[in-house]
């Protein structure tokens, strides 16, 4: 089913989206899409969206299910507090992507902005991921409470950074894992985590995420992860259990 | 280290009274009565903090708990209370941590308000015989509304924003699972279905065996996002976006890890013994525009169906900041004054930052008419609520209604003790300890919340006909039957009131 966006509302358009999904439609195409907000916010069914043009803020917000593909760019606030299904982005997408996620998938082709997978959470078998082929800006992994982080820093986007990542990588983190393609330097760490070597364990984490990256986004895994990776992992997951006088 | 901390009360028991019979050792989880030796009670008043619990289970009323605060020589500045913060910083380096509300002397503007009633020029009216109404609606309400006949029938064209009804102008304040206990939460949601009003999860997730009560629960989505997914919103009467709260305004929250056990864990998603943060800012929230995404992002995910409430602590712009929250579309305000409880803050955020809700809910009401947009929010009011004539006179400076966090502790047994943040508390309310837990019986809890709502219904009801009004409606925002005395000109200005003795025109 194709749905036609151009000048669309975001409400009519996202009336439009659930309605297909409630009429049991399975794949939903959206076209001529221009910044229209909410996209597959809470659908809980498992559908597949795919997405030609720019969708708005907070794309997949509360989702629980479905996959949706993004053939362009994204914009903030995608999979804000998401809690299960994919997303998938051909492109860069903005800032606070991931935010509070608790399950399902996120992968960005190129860069990303501020505060990507920020407070993310995971429970028994509940672990989000987010990987990201370009680089990120600062605060990536902020307070990050559980699931995978990858940062494959890869000349995907259309920036041209320098750098992997920002500053304050990782600060007020206390659980999960971050992997990077590449070394950081030590100061653009928080003071809560460490930079490791990877174990047989992360190897096998780092592979399964990274093939089936690179097979959502036509890039050779192989040559990805010919490249050294690091893990970032917190020293405590009490960060601030001594900060109190009782 | 030695402490030079002094106990600032003392444990008095009645050697002809006490029996024996350690159920105050039994009952003190801090550890304040002891048995020696040779088998007999004694106390240590270091370790009491005067919750009142041995002595309300004292079965021969032996024991009695005293002030007993240290003697400070000629120094109203040096208390003993400054001495003592200084003391346990010195032995411990961290930051002071308590529990409940604001407990200093600041005014009490309520007690420096009073109310109104009728005498010969206007009937008052017996509620016991007359219909009085205080029946409740929070949501937005529409600028005019279109009534079309249809067959000779007047039909509401007007579409009309989702609503929360309430037989009475009272909700339950938030107050996470994890920072009270399950028994609690379950006693808040039962005391909610019978009051037909509602119970606010706060932000630690809805326990799955109180789905259940989800017509009358407001779920939170604070900056930790624990347990919200689709289920949790679809559950709910109404969403709260908590961005702040009275007792701590301006910072985060932190759930330590000593209480994240499988249940909490379970409900928060999240694993047993980690501790749970809350940012102090939402970061996908950095402005009034960003608010008003979040809120269409849940009005969304539930399909328009919910009201969606922000609740904001009490600050010093906190008129323009509610304008703002209307204006991003939110259907509810709360504000939380600086007397608001809490189960854990910083002392001196608790007891420094802020401002009285009275003179917040004065500051919104007036700012919101001024800017013609009183409609399309409905303004609750939270922060040391003590008793039903603070409740009337929150309506009558322009509240819709009132939230009650501690005085609902209270009605389910809570003595301020305030070491909610020590999760001891002996009267089973702020703990996760099981056997702590189970004293608080949720059947027993859910009944003294329903009877304290009633008796404060009822008295609002009284003092409403006492007005001659007969409608709470008519009494919102209605600032005529409020009377200043011992007030400043300009906090009378504030409040938007006149002096008592002042006529009514």
């Amino acid at each position: 089913m194709i749905i036609n966006a151009k000048g669309m509302y975001y409400r009519n358009l996202n009336e439009k989206v659930r309605e297909a999904v409630d009429s049991g439609e399975i794949d939903i195409k959206l076209v001529n899409v221009n910044g229209q907000r909410y996209i597959a916010d809470a659908i809980d069914t498992p559908v597949n969206i795919t997405i030609e043009g720019v969708p708005g803020n907070n794309l997949g917000a509360f989702m629980s299910g479905p996959v949706v593909v993004v053939t362009a760019n994204g914009q903030d606030h995608i999979a804000n507090t998401m809690n299960d299904g994919k997303i998938i982005v051909h492109g860069d997408a903005g800032d606070v992507l991931g935010y509070g996620m608790r399950g399902g998938k996120l992968f960005i082709k190129g860069d990303v902005g501020y505060r990507v997978g920020i407070h993310m959470k995971e429970y028994h078998d509940k672990v989000p991921v987010i990987v990201v082929g370009g680089t990120a800006q600062d605060f990536f992994g902020e307070y990050m409470a559980g699931g995978t982080l990858i940062l494959l820093g890869l000349d995907t986007g259309s920036y041209d950074n320098d750098r992997i990542a920002g500053n304050y990588l990782a600060t007020g983190m206390h659980g999960g894992v971050i992997y990077i393609r590449g070394r950081l330097e030590d100061y653009q760490l928080g003071k809560e985590v460490s930079q490791l070597e990877l174990d047989g364990d992360d190897r096998a984490v780092v592979e399964k995420y990274v093939t089936e990256f690179a097979d959502d986004m036509g890039l050779n895994a192989e040559e990805i992860l010919a490249e050294e990776f690091i893990k970032i992992k917190p020293v405590s997951h009490r960060p601030y259990g001594n900060l109190y006088a009782y | 280290m030695k402490t030079y901390q002094l106990p600032g009360v003392i444990i008095e028991r009645d050697e002809d009274r006490c029996i024996n019979c350690q159920v105050c050792v039994r009952q003190c989880a801090f550890g304040a009565h002891k048995v020696d030796e040779d088998g007999e009670v004694y106390g240590e008043d270091a370790k009491c903090v005067a919750c009142q619990r041995c002595v309300t289970l004292c079965p021969t009323n032996a024991l009695y708990i005293r002030d007993n605060t240290p003697f400070v020589k000629d120094n109203a500045n040096w208390t003993a209370e400054t001495q003592k913060y200084i003391w346990k910083q010195a032995e411990t380096g961290g930051v002071l941590l308590t529990g409940m509300g604001n407990p200093k002397p600041y005014p009490i503007y309520w007690d420096h308000m009073l109310l109104n009633a009728s005498q010969v020029t206007n009937p008052s009216i017996d509620p016991l015989r007359e219909p009085m109404e205080l029946r409740t609606y929070l949501g937005n309400k529409p600028d005019y509304v279109e009534i079309e006949v249809v067959d000779g029938e007047p039909v509401l064209k007007t579409r009309l924003a989702p609503q929360l009804k309430m037989k009475t102008p009272i909700l339950f304040s938030a107050m996470s699972y994890g920072a009270v206990s399950y028994n609690a939460c379950e006693a808040l949601a039962r005391a909610s279905k019978e009051l037909g009003t509602y119970w606010n999860t706060g932000e630690g997730g809805l326990h799955k065996n109180l789905y259940q009560y989800g017509p009358n629960t407001i779920v939170q989505v604070a900056s930790g996002r624990f347990g919200v997914h689709s289920q949790y919103l679809d559950a709910a009467a109404a969403i709260e976006i908590k961005i702040g709260q009275g007792a701590k305004p301006g910072i985060g929250g932190h759930l330590p890890g000593e209480k994240v056990g499988s249940a909490v864990s379970q409900t928060r998603m999240i694993p047993v013994g980690s501790d749970a943060l809350s940012p102090a800012p939402h970061h996908d929230i950095y402005s009034i525009e960003d608010l008003s995404q979040l809120i269409y992002s849940l009005k969304e995910a539930t399909e328009y169906t919910k009201p969606i409430s922000v609740k904001i602590s009490a600050v010093h712009n906190v008129a323009a900041i509610a304008s703002g929250i209307a204006r991003a579309g939110a259907d509810i305000i709360a504000v939380d004054g600086f007397r608001g409880g809490t189960g854990a803050a910083p002392t001196m955020i608790r007891d420094n930052v802020g401002i009285p809700i009275e003179l917040a809910i004065a500051a919104i009401d007036t700012r919101l008419r001024e800017e013609g947009i009183r409609n399309r929010a409905s303004v609750v009011a939270a922060g040391g609520f003590r008793n039903s004539a603070d409740v009337i006179k929150a309506i009558a400076l322009g509240a819709d209604a009132v939230y009650l966090g501690t005085a609902a502790l209270v009605a389910m047994g809570c003595h301020v003790c305030q070491k909610c943040y020590t999760g001891k508390c002996n009267w089973g309310i702020a703990t996760q300890d099981p056997y702590l837990e189970k004293r608080l019986n949720p059947d027993i809890a859910a009944e003294r919340l329903y009877n304290m709502v009633r008796g404060w219904s009822h008295e609002i009801a009284e003092m409403l006909g006492g007005m001659g009004i007969n409608a709470l409606e008519s009494l919102r925002g209605n600032r005529l039957h409020l009377r200043a005395v011992g007030l400043t000109r300009e906090e009378m200005d504030v409040l938007g009131i006149q002096i008592a003795g002042s006529p009514m025109a």
